[in-house]
């Protein structure tokens, strides 16, 4: 990582700034007796403008968390406050003005867009919504310039791009709410991997730009290194490891972040192979270590 | 696609590496013989020959394009084996490991019964599955996905082949699981006999594993290098420019122009 | 180049669909679960479906000008009782004369005017309640759902035919009974069918992407999940174009449809067991019968394999999904 992103990122951090997303004590749980809890008392706070990664193997409850936070997957407990407001449950009614400024991005685009409408009209719908919570409207059209699409294409079908094109009209469909939070489960993993960091990268610029909180789920460390102002390091449910991101990377604490981390094939051509932990290294992931945790400075 | 030549060394582990639809998977069928229809294969692809006469001399090859069937069925899981990146598509999810570990065998090898059972439980043990013996009676569902990956490579190695074909083999699997498939991956090629072809996009896969690498686009080779050459010193502009995207690389500061 | 889709895992454009991620995969066909057993079984006609839905829609066009023209192509008053009485065909008349002296030929033609329209109207009022009602109880949920759902359990548990029929006798022989009676008991499949594909799509990244830009519920209906089900409806209303005909002739056979003097296909056919030396006055409605409903199946059949990939050829690789 380059000094001068790092020092990019750290001034984009508001320091004490006013949290857009405030969680406390979610807890996710599936099925009935026994219940599958699968976030199990997650809180933290997101700050205007900053970007928090939330990284985890697959079945450790990112996904489950994010859904929960959007309101999308009812929580069993705890609570989700977008900009002091609470967030309600995703039901038949109709979501208020204040609460069109959380917005989601996918992991699948193929599923993301409407197949049978026009994704200027789409990108539109994100367009209104700004409008009727009272804030600036804007183009469609720049949208797509913005998300590095040529503006012209706004009146083709969402099956006349690929997935990573289809990532982005996702993107600015999500953006032109002008949401105060964005949240992302695995935008990036199901994208070609020559455009997996590319959008990455313009999800950060274009979220700290708008002055967004912008919450990024995604188990590809390395993306995550690069976009992250703080990260969160999820294992079985829970959050074992938190802070920021150089801080956490330079000197992981907790055994699971540091397993994580050691595995990481680095492509310097060296051939060395990463480090795979052992079975019996496994049980000490649930161990729970306070200091891993809100970590500051290194 | 066209004028692929990529040369495999025995117990090496060379690697293929490209954006999607460049063409890398196709290569790998090709050797097989599974193009999809309508797609055909031209040139040559000579597999050398293990036994009968010849064998180990230059000229000891079996030609792959255009061979007939019986040829290629003998080859096919007998001397060059596949595996893909879902272990779950290719574990039958409704037989035990062990009976899928010793069709294969009894099938192509013509072993009885018990030699057969030793054998798959010598190569969970290969393959570093826990309690190989209890695993054969398992079902595949039984297992965690990195486990499903490793039985799946114990399958294709069933019957001794010469070249392993693996496509994206540790793409669905977290980081912390591909690790130690990559490990494993390593440990066979070392053990001597065994050359594998590695498909993926991962660049940070190739580096930890592959001897020699060749980049694809569109269905050309743009560069094929040995590994410390090619990701310290790639000739080809876009090898640079793929590198040039992944932080972590000796190229990533060049990268810096996607933020 | 581009790379065709394989059978095996190729992840790489498309997304590893996640639990959530569409429905389309693995889900059993909605069509198939939706359509009660006693449809007929799927025709597969492989690569034969795009030129038999053709000639399908050209012999149903066919009939259809028929219906519209029996008019003017018919050579005799079909309620006419003024030829001799059992004239086999060729003396004089086409197709033969019946039991009272009418000529078979323009009661056929005049026939495709009863059975066809009413036939449409039956589909199209099906489709309607059926959307409706299904996608109601499918975005609803809940209360909803639950009692629409029974009520289609209720005359799913039904024989059709024979719950048409007990329905029709009850009303009374009409026509316009017997049509009433095949609404009752055909639109519950339509609304299964819509409230599977509503379910299914309700959870979808795009309808909830919608949800979150502030959509209200019937918005959500209109621009995310109608026009993205209307395909699998169609697909199953023009399948059911044929069915439709069948159970209406097959009301008016046993008498509880068309009243007699009317020309209608299932009444002439009945009219042929009390004469049946004369062949021809039941054979030639039947054939009517049988090449509409036919013509209709093979459009339906077409259209369907146009529409839903999973039933589609590979090309090239010949194998059907």
């Amino acid at each position: 990582m380059s000094e001068r992103i790092a020092a990019e990122r750290d001034g984009a951090v508001p320091s004490g700034g006013r949290p857009v997303l405030e969680a406390e004590g979610i807890v996710v749980e599936y099925g009935r007796r026994p219940a599958l809890r699968a976030v199990d008392g997650v809180g933290f706070t997101v700050a205007a403008g900053e970007v928090v990664a939330l990284v985890g193997e697959s079945g450790c409850g990112k996904s489950s968390l994010a859904r929960a936070i959007v309101g999308i997957e009812k929580r069993k407990a705890g609570t989700v406050r977008l900009k002091g407001d609470d967030v309600p449950t995703l039901g038949l009614r109709r979501r208020s003005s204040a609460m069109t400024g959380m917005q989601m991005v996918f992991q699948d685009p193929n599923s993301s867009l409407n197949p049978r409408r026009r994704i200027g009209d789409q990108i539109g719908d994100g367009v209104r919504a700004a409008l009727a919570r009272g804030d600036r409207g804007s183009d469609p059209a720049d949208w797509l310039r913005r998300v590095g699409l040529d503006p012209a294409m706004v009146s083709r079908f969402p099956h006349e791009f690929s997935g990573g094109q289809k990532q982005r009209i996702a993107i600015a469909r999500a953006l032109a709410a002008r949401p105060g939070m964005l949240v992302a489960d695995e935008p990036i993993s199901a994208l070609d991997a020559s455009t997996q960091t590319s959008v990455a990268a313009l999800m950060r610029s274009l979220s700290v730009e708008a002055g967004a909180g912008m919450l990024f789920i995604s188990h590809d460390l390395s993306v995550v290194r690069r976009i992250a102002d703080r990260v969160l390091v999820m294992y079985q449910g829970r959050v074992v490891e938190s802070g920021v991101t150089e801080t956490v990377w330079q000197n992981p604490l907790h055994p699971y972040t540091r397993a994580l981390l050691a595995a990481i094939p680095l492509p310097d051509g060296a051939g060395r192979l990463p480090l795979a932990p052992a079975e019996a290294d496994r049980l000490a992931w649930l161990d729970e270590v306070p200091a891993a945790l809100e970590r500051t400075t290194a | 696609m066209g004028g692929i030549d990529l040369a495999l060394s025995r117990g090496g582990i060379h690697g293929l590496a490209g954006e999607s639809g460049s063409g890398k998977t196709m290569t790998a069928l090709a050797v097989l013989g599974l193009l999809p229809g309508g797609m055909t294969a031209s040139g040559s692809i000579r597999l050398a020959d293990t036994e009968g006469p010849g064998a180990g001399s230059d000229s000891g090859f079996t030609e792959l394009v255009g061979a007939p069937r019986g040829v290629l069925q003998g080859v096919r899981g007998r001397r060059v084996a596949m595996v893909f990146q879902d272990p779950s598509t290719s574990l039958h999810p409704q037989l035990p490991v062990g009976r899928q570990l010793t069709d294969h065998m009894r099938h192509h090898l013509g072993l009885g019964k018990p030699e057969a059972r030793a054998k798959a439980e010598a190569l969970l043990d290969r393959v570093r599955v826990p309690d190989a013996r209890g695993a054969l009676s398992k079902y595949p569902h039984q297992f965690s996905g990195g486990q499903r990956q490793r039985i799946a490579i114990a399958v294709a190695l069933a019957c001794d082949p010469t070249v392993l074909l693996a496509d994206e083999p540790t793409t669905a699997l977290d980081v912390t699981v591909q690790a130690g498939v990559l490990q494993l991956l390593r440990e066979l090629a070392d053990g001597g006999d065994l050359s594998i072809l590695l498909v993926t996009h991962d660049l940070g896969v190739m580096s930890a594993v592959a001897d020699e690498v060749t980049v694809m686009r569109q269905g050309l080779v743009v560069e094929s290098a040995p590994r410390q050459q090619l990701f310290t010193a790639p000739r080809d502009e876009y090898t640079r420019s793929l590198l040039a995207a992944l932080p972590g690389s000796s190229f990533e500061q060049a990268g810096e122009d996607a933020r | 180049m581009s790379e065709p889709r394989l059978p095996f895992a190729d992840p790489r454009d498309g997304a590893p669909a996640g639990p959530r991620d569409g429905v389309r995969p693995g889900m059993l066909d909605p069509i198939e679960a939706a359509a009660p057993r006693w449809r007929r079984p799927r025709l597969r006609l492989g690569r034969w479906s795009a030129p038999l839905g053709i000639l399908g829609a050209a012999v149903a066009v066919l009939w259809i000008l028929i219906a519209l023209f029996a008019p003017v192509i018919a050579p005799h008053d079909p309620l006419a009782q003024d030829l001799p009485i059992l004239q086999p065909p060729g003396e004089g008349t086409l197709m033969g004369t019946d039991a009272l002296g009418r000529d078979v030929f323009s009661r056929v033609l005049w026939g495709a005017q009863v059975t066809i329209p009413l036939a449409l109207l039956l589909v199209v009022l099906s489709v309607l309640i059926g959307a409706i009602v299904g996608s109601v109880a499918g975005f609803f949920g809940r209360a909803v759902d639950e009692v629409a759902m029974r009520v289609t359990d209720l005359v799913m548990a039904f024989p059709t035919v024979i719950l048409a029929m007990v329905i029709a006798a009850a009303l009374g022989a009409s026509l316009v009974n017997a049509v009433l009676a095949a609404l009752i008991v055909s639109w519950p499949s339509y609304a299964r069918l819509t409230r599977g594909l509503v379910l299914g799509l309700r959870s979808s990244n795009y309808v909830v992407s919608g949800q979150l830009l502030g959509f209200s519920a019937f918005r959500s209906l209109g621009r995310d999940i109608a026009p993205n089900i209307v395909g699998p409806v169609l697909v199953l209303a023009s399948l059911d174009i044929g069915t439709a005909i069948l159970l209406l002739s097959g009301l008016s056979f046993l008498g509880l449809g068309a009243k007699p003097p009317t020309a209608e296909w299932g009444s002439m056919v009945s009219d042929a067991i009390k004469n049946f030396d004369a062949w021809w006055i039941g054979v030639f409605p039947g054939l009517a019968i049988l090449t509409v409903v036919i013509a209709f199946n093979f459009v339906g059949d077409a259209l369907r394999d146009a529409l839903d990939p999973k039933s589609a050829t590979i090309k090239g690789g010949g194998t059907t999904l």
